[in-house]
C-alpha cells in the first residue's frame, strides 16, 4: 500500500498528529510518503524521515505561505494527478478537514472522517470510527481511489524510527478561485493553553469542589498535566466558572485522551459530554456517585487532599 | 443580495437515536428537527440581510419531504423561502454525493453568499461546506466566529487551534459559521404565523440535472462495512484514599501512558 | 419533628400579576384557545367544522379565526397520560367524518386485570365497576395530541407552538392573552435575543391548559369562580418500555408499594397498558395529599418495577420514555362553581373534569372542548355580544346536561372516601357504586393537599438502588423526557426561599425531576431551597404542595413523544 500523509506545520514545527500518522502508516506496512506544503518549509522535510516517511513531496511556494485550505487542494490534486497513492491520510484540524473534504469533491474520491483507527484487513484498508456518541463503532471503507481519511486528533503517537527521506520538490498548478481568499491576519500560539475542545487532557470540576475559590487547585493540576479546565453545569450555574468551559448535554462535548473529574457526581447530563474520553479518572468523596460506574479509575476521597498532592507528583515526574 | 443557508434535517432527541442495523446508518425514520447549529447560520444570514437593507434569504436542504415542517422554523425567524431537494434516490448519500446534490441546488439559486452551520449534531456530517465550496468553485472561510460584509467581500474571523485568523473572501463566497457567532432570535408570533405562507419548493434530482447514479449510495464513495460494540472500557478500578491515592493515580496514569 | 403544613409557607405569588390591561395588540384572532391538548384541539376542530358552514362568520373573525397557543415545542410535547380512552366524545366530535379506525389508537382493550399487591404477591381482585374498560382504546396521549393537531390545522386552526399564555388581557371582560417573554437571563435581564411577549386580542378566549393551568388558576381567582371545595391533585409518573413479549391486557394495581393506613394518606395505584405489540407503559399515580416527607412517587415507581409481576412484564425490555404530570382529583365537589366568565370559557383538566375512580379525563376534555366550541359559535353570531353577562352561560348549561356531569356526580365522594384509608375507603366506594352515588348523601369535604401535616417515616430506605437497567435515577429520567429548558433561563417556580428542612425535604422527594434540593442552613433552623429550574418537566406537583408553578418560556420543558 502506498500512503501519502499530509504534514501540517505551524511556526516552524511539524504537528505531532501528522508525525503520529506517519508512524501508524509505517506500522501498517507498505510505502509511506509525505507531502509538505508551505513557504520556506524545506528544513521540515528531514523530520518526516525520522518518523517513517521514505519520501517527502514538497511544494515550497509563496502562494502556500498562509494556512489556507483551497490552494492546498490544488497542490494535492497536482501531486495525485502525477503519482498514484492508495490512500491519503490527514490528521484532523481546522485546516486539514477543509482540505480533505474539498479534495474528495475535486477527485470524486471517498473521504471517511473522525476515524480513531486504521487497519489493513484482507489486504483492504479499513477505517474505524465511533458513532452515536460512542455507543457503537463502525468499520468504514472506500469504493474509490485514492482513499481519503481524516483521523481524529491525538489518535496516534509518533514513534521515531530513525531513517531519512528523499525530498522531491514539485510545482502545483493553482486555480483562480483557490487564491481568492486572503489572510489579513494570522493567528499566533495561544498563551492560555488549549481550549477544552482541542485539549488532550482535561481536568473538570463539579459541585464537590465546594466553591469558586477552590478552582485554583484544579487549574494547577491542569497546568501540570498540560491540559484545560472544564466545569459541570451546576458549577457554571452557580457562577463559579465560565459557560465556555461547560461540558455536558447543554455544554460542550469533549473527547480528550485523559479526563480527570474532580468532585463530579457524573449524572447522565454530564456523561454525554465526555463519555468518549480515552481515560477517565474520578475523584469524589461520595462512594455512590454515578461517575464511578464508568470511570476507569475511581478514587473515593477528599479532593482537597488528593489534588494538590497529585499536582506535585505530576510536576516532579515531568521534571525528571 | 441573495444569501443561501444550507440547513440539515437531523433526527430529533438524542436520547432516542438508533442506528438502523439494515443500512448501518443513522435511523432517520423518526421525527426530526432543523439542526440547531444551522440556526446560527440562519440568524447570521438574517442579520446580514437586515444590515444591507434588502435581500433574500433562501434555505436549501437535502432531506425527506417531511423536513419541510422542521425547516419552517427558519421561515418563522424571517427567512424568505425554502428549497428542499426531496428525492428517494438521494437517501444514504455520503459527503461526495451530498455535496454534489447541494451544489447543484445552489447553482440553480446562484446566491451571493452561501452559509453553513458549524456541524450537524447527528455526527454524520462534517466539513460539507469545503466540498460544496469546491464544487461551486468559490472561496471559502470556515469556523467563522465573526462575520462582516463590506462592498463585495466578506471578512471572517476564523477560529483555529492557535487563535483567530482574519480572512477576506470576495463574493460570491461560501462561509461556515461557528455556534459562537451569534445568539439566534426567537421567532415572533407574526413570524410563526406567516411561515406557512412563504414559498416552499420541493425539487427532485432531475429538476437539478443530477442523475440518480450521482446521488445516494450509487453516488457515494464510502461504505459502512460493519457495526461493532465499542471496545470494552474495562471494569472500573475503584479505591479508597488511605493517604496514598495521589501516588496510586500517578501510577495508573503512567501505566496507561497518559502522562 | 414539629408538625408543619406546607400551606403555612405560601409562595411569593400574586395572581393579579397575571391580569393586565390590554395594550397594542400584536395580532388579532377570532377565538383564542390556550393549550393544544385534547380539550383545546377538540374545541379548535369543532369550531373549524362549524365555521365551514358559516363563511360569513368566519370572515368576520378575520385572518385567523381560530388560534391555539401551545407552550411546548409542538403539540404533544407536554401531553402525558396512561392512557385508556373512552371513544364516545371523539365519535361525537368526528361524526360523519372519521371513525375510531381512523384514529391513532394503539389498540383496543380486550382483557383487563386488577391486582392487589403485597411485596411479593399479586392477588387478582374483581375489576371494580368504575374501572371497567372494555370498548375503550389504549393510546399514547402525546401521539394522539399530535394527530389531533393535524386535524385542527386541516380544519383551519392556526397553531402557535413554543408560545405561552402568560397573562390574561382583562378590561371588564377577557380580551385575549399576553404571551410570555423569551430570551431573559437568570436574573430576569434581557439577553441578546430577547423577544418580549405580545398581546393577542381575541373575541373569545378558551382556557384548555390542562392540569394546574396557569391562566386558569389566575382566572378562577380573579373572577371568583372557585367552588366550595378546593381542588386536589395526584402525581403520576410513568415510563414507556420496549418489551420482548407483548402484553395482552390492561392492568391496574393497588396496595404495595403504597401504604394502606389512614395516617399516610397514600391514595393511588399503578397501571400497565400495552402500547401496540412491542411496547408497554407503566405508571404510578399517588394523591398529593400524602403526608410522608420522604415519599417520592418517582422512586415508588422504581420500587414497583421490582415486584415479580412487573419484572416479568419488563424482562428483556428497554426503557424508552419517561414523564410526569399531575391529575386533578377532587372530582365533582371540587369543580369551580362556574366555568365561564365574560369573554372566557374553561375546559378539560384545567377545569377539573376527571373521573377519578375510572381514571378517565380525556373523553371529558374532548367533550368539554366540543361544547365550548358550540357555545362560542353561538355567542359569536351577529346580534350576540360575547361580553354580555350570561352570553357564555350556555356552555355551563350544556356541560351540566352532558354525560360529563352525570358521570362525575355519580362518583363524587369516592376519592374523598379514600382519605379514610384504603380499606374503609374501598368499602365506601363499593357502597357508592352500588347506590349510583346516592349513598352516602351530600358532598364530602375536601382539604387542600398543602394542608396535610407532614410526618416522617423511613420510607426512603426501601427505595431500590438504581441499576440503570430496570430502575433509574431522576436525572436519567429527566434526560429521557427530552427536557430542553435553557440553563440560564429565569426561575419559573415560585417557592419560599427559606423553609424548615422538613418542607425542603418534602419538595426534594416529591419532585420527579430533581428540581429541589435541601440547601444550606439559613438560620433559625431553616434551610435554603436549592432550585434547578432547568430540570423541571412542569408536572405541577409543587403547586399542590406549597409552591406555585408558572410557565417558563415557550419551548421549554419536556419534549414527550410516547407518553
Amino acid at each position: 500500500m502506498r500512503f501519502l500523509v499530509f504534514l501540517e506545520h505551524h511556526e516552524g514545527r511539524l504537528q505531532k498528529d501528522s508525525l503520529g500518522l506517519l508512524s501508524k502508516a509505517a506500522s501498517l506496512g507498505g510505502e509511506v510518503e509525505a507531502v509538505l506544503l508551505g513557504s520556506e518549509v524545506n528544513e521540515l522535510a528531514a523530520e518526516a524521515g525520522k518518523y517513517g516517511a521514505t519520501k517527502v513531496w514538497v511544494d515550497d511556494d509563496v502562494l502556500l505561505d498562509k494556512p489556507l485550505s483551497q490552494p492546498r487542494v490544488d497542490a494535492l490534486e497536482t501531486l495525485l494527478g502525477d503519482q498514484e497513492f492508495d490512500a491519503v491520510l490527514f490528521a484532523a484540524s481546522v485546516l486539514s478537514a477543509d482540505i480533505a473534504a474539498a479534495l474528495a469533491a475535486r477527485l470524486d474520491a471517498g473521504l471517511n472522517y473522525d476515524l480513531t483507527d486504521l487497519a489493513v484487513e484482507d489486504g483492504k484498508l479499513v477505517g474505524k470510527r465511533p458513532a452515536l456518541g460512542d455507543s457503537v463503532y463502525a468499520d468504514v471503507g472506500w469504493t474509490s481511489e485514492p482513499r481519503l481519511a481524516l483521523i481524529r486528533s491525538g489518535t496516534f503517537e509518533p514513534k521515531e524510527a530513525g531513517g531519512s527521506a528523499e525530498v522531491a520538490p514539485f510545482e502545483s498548478r493553482f486555480q483562480d478561485f483557490s487564491l481568492a481568499a486572503t489572510m489579513v491576519e494570522q493567528a499566533h500560539e495561544e498563551s492560555q493553553g488549549p481550549s477544552i475542545e482541542d485539549a488532550d487532557v482535561i481536568v473538570a470540576a463539579g459541585r464537590g469542589l465546594g466553591g469558586p475559590d477552590n478552582f485554583g487547585l484544579v487549574e494547577e493540576l491542569a497546568k501540570a498535566l498540560g491540559g484545560a479546565v472544564a466545569a459541570t453545569r451546576a458549577v457554571v450555574d452557580a457562577g463559579w466558572y465560565p459557560y465556555s468551559t461547560q461540558v455536558g448535554q447543554t455544554g460542550k462535548t469533549v473527547s480528550p485522551k485523559l479526563y480527570v473529574a474532580v468532585g463530579i457526581s457524573g449524572a447522565i447530563q454530564h456523561k454525554v459530554g465526555m463519555q468518549s474520553s480515552g481515560l477517565i479518572v474520578a475523584i469524589n468523596k461520595d462512594p455512590n456517585a454515578p461517575i464511578f460506574e464508568y470511570a476507569d479509575l475511581g478514587v473515593v476521597g477528599d479532593l482537597n487532599e488528593i489534588v494538590p498532592k497529585l499536582t506535585e507528583l505530576v510536576r516532579a515526574r515531568k521534571a525528571a | 443580495m441573495k444569501i443561501a443557508v444550507c440547513a440539515k434535517y437531523v433526527p430529533e432527541s438524542t436520547a432516542a437515536r438508533r442506528i438502523d442495523p439494515e443500512t448501518k446508518r443513522l435511523d432517520r425514520s423518526g421525527e426530526g428537527a432543523l439542526n440547531p447549529f444551522d440556526v446560527n447560520a440562519v440568524e447570521e444570514a438574517l442579520r446580514l440581510k437586515e444590515a444591507g437593507g434588502d435581500g433574500e434569504v433562501v434555505i436549501v436542504s437535502l432531506g425527506p419531504e417531511r423536513a419541510l415542517e422542521a425547516m419552517r422554523r427558519a421561515l418563522a425567524m424571517g427567512a424568505d423561502r425554502i428549497v428542499l431537494v426531496a428525492d428517494e434516490a438521494a437517501a444514504g448519500s455520503d459527503l461526495v454525493a451530498t455535496s454534489r446534490v447541494l451544489a447543484a441546488a445552489l447553482e440553480r439559486e446562484s446566491p451571493d453568499l452561501v452559509l453553513f452551520g458549524q456541524q450537524a449534531n447527528d455526527a454524520d456530517g462534517a466539513v460539507l461546506w469545503a466540498a460544496v465550496a469546491e464544487r461551486l468553485q468559490r472561496p471559502l472561510i470556515s469556523q467563522v466566529a465573526e462575520l462582516s460584509l463590506e462592498d463585495a467581500k466578506v471578512r471572517g474571523k476564523r477560529q483555529t487551534e492557535y487563535g483567530y485568523d482574519v480572512i477576506d473572501a470576495p463574493l460570491p463566497a461560501v462561509v461556515a459559521v461557528s455556534d459562537a457567532i451569534n445568539e439566534p432570535r426567537y421567532p415572533s408570533l407574526k413570524g410563526i404565523m406567516g411561515a406557512k405562507k412563504k414559498p416552499q419548493e420541493t425539487v427532485s434530482l432531475a429538476d437539478l440535472g443530477v442523475g440518480a447514479e450521482e446521488a445516494g449510495e450509487a453516488g457515494s464513495r464510502t461504505t459502512v462495512e460493519a457495526l461493532n460494540d465499542p471496545p470494552p472500557r474495562g471494569d472500573t478500578v475503584k479505591l479508597e484514599d488511605d493517604g496514598s491515592a495521589a501516588e496510586k493515580i500517578l501510577e495508573f496514569l503512567q501505566e496507561r501512558k497518559a502522562l | 419533628m414539629t408538625p408543619l403544613r406546607p400551606s403555612e409557607f405560601p409562595p411569593p405569588f400574586d395572581p393579579n400579576e397575571f391580569i393586565v390591561a390590554p395594550g397594542e395588540p400584536e395580532i388579532e384572532v377570532g377565538v383564542l384557545i390556550v393549550g393544544a391538548g385534547p380539550a383545546g384541539l377538540a374545541c379548535a376542530i369543532r369550531l373549524g367544522q362549524l365555521l365551514e358552514d358559516a363563511p360569513e362568520l368566519a370572515e368576520r373573525l378575520g385572518d385567523v379565526p381560530v388560534a391555539v397557543l401551545e407552550k411546548g415545542k409542538q403539540p404533544g410535547s407536554h401531553l402525558l397520560s396512561g392512557a385508556v380512552v373512552n371513544p364516545v366524545s371523539l365519535r361525537s366530535l368526528f361524526r360523519g367524518r372519521l371513525g375510531t379506525s381512523d384514529m391513532p389508537f394503539a389498540g383496543r382493550v380486550e382483557h383487563e386485570s386488577v391486582y392487589y399487591l403485597t411485596p411479593k404477591r399479586a392477588m387478582r381482585i374483581p375489576t371494580p365497576p368504575t374501572m371497567r374498560n372494555s370498548g375503550n382504546y389504549v393510546t399514547s396521549l402525546s401521539q394522539f395530541g399530535r394527530w389531533l393537531a393535524e386535524q385542527a390545522e386541516e380544519a383551519g386552526a392556526t397553531i402557535l407552538p413554543e408560545t405561552t399564555g402568560h397573562a390574561l388581557l382583562v378590561d371588564g371582560r377577557v380580551q385575549g392573552v399576553r404571551t410570555g417573554d423569551r430570551g431573559r437571563g437568570r436574573a430576569g435581564e434581557e439577553l441578546g435575543n430577547f423577544e418580549p411577549g405580545s398581546d393577542i386580542e381575541a373575541r373569545l378566549t378558551v382556557l384548555a391548559e390542562g392540569t394546574q393551568g396557569h391562566l386558569t388558576g389566575v382566572a378562577l381567582d380573579h373572577f371568583g369562580l372557585q367552588g366550595d371545595n378546593p381542588q386536589i391533585w395526584a402525581l403520576g409518573v410513568k415510563e414507556v418500555w420496549k418489551v420482548a413479549k407483548p402484553l395482552d391486557r390492561v392492568i391496574h394495581t393497588m396496595g404495595w408499594p403504597l401504604r394502606a393506613g389512614a395516617k399516610y394518606r397514600e391514595f393511588g395505584g399503578s397501571f400497565v397498558y400495552p402500547i401496540g405489540e412491542d411496547m408497554v407503559t407503566v405508571g404510578m399515580v399517588v394523591g398529593l395529599d400524602y403526608r410522608d416527607a420522604e415519599l417520592s412517587v418517582h422512586d415508588v415507581l422504581q420500587e414497583l418495577k421490582t415486584h415479580p409481576l412487573l419484572r416479568k412484564l419488563l424482562d428483556g425490555g428497554e426503557r424508552v420514555a419517561w414523564g410526569a404530570k399531575t391529575i386533578p382529583e377532587g372530582g365533582f365537589v371540587s369543580l369551580p362553581r362556574q366555568l365561564h366568565a365574560p369573554g372566557l370559557l374553561i375546559c378539560g383538566d384545567g377545569a377539573g373534569l376527571v373521573n377519578v375512580p375510572a381514571l378517565k379525563g380525556i373523553h371529558y376534555a374532548v367533550e368539554s372542548g366540543r361544547l365550548a366550541a358550540e357555545a362560542a359559535f353561538a355567542a359569536l353570531q351577529p346580534g350576540e355580544a360575547v361580553g354580555r353577562r350570561g352570553a357564555l352561560a350556555g356552555y355551563d348549561e350544556s356541560l351540566q346536561q352532558s354525560f360529563v356531569w352525570s358521570d362525575m356526580k355519580q362518583v363524587r365522594n369516592m376519592r374523598q372516601a379514600f382519605g379514610r384509608g384504603f380499606w374503609l375507603g374501598g368499602a365506601m366506594a363499593g357502597a357508592m357504586t352500588a347506590s349510583r352515588g346516592h349513598f352516602p348523601p351530600g358532598d364530602a369535604a375536601t382539604e387542600p393537599d398543602a394542608d396535610q401535616e407532614l410526618i416522617r417515616t423511613d420510607r426512603a430506605k426501601s427505595y431500590p438502588a438504581t441499576d440503570g437497567t430496570l430502575t433509574f435515577d431522576k436525572l436519567s429520567s429527566v434526560f429521557l423526557s427530552g427536557n430542553a429548558t435553557r440553563d440560564d433561563a429565569p426561575n419559573h417556580i415560585r417557592v419560599r426561599d427559606r423553609v424548615p428542612p422538613e418542607l425542603a425535604e418534602l419538595w426534594t422527594r416529591m419532585c420527579p425531576a430533581a428540581v429541589y434540593e435541601v440547601g444550606e442552613e439559613a438560620g433559625d433552623g431553616d434551610v435554603h431551597v436549592e432550585i434547578t429550574p432547568s430540570n423541571c418537566v412542569q408536572c405541577g406537583a409543587i403547586t399542590a404542595k406549597g409552591g406555585r408553578l408558572t410557565p417558563p418560556e415557550g419551548g421549554a420543558g419536556p419534549d414527550y413523544k410516547l407518553t
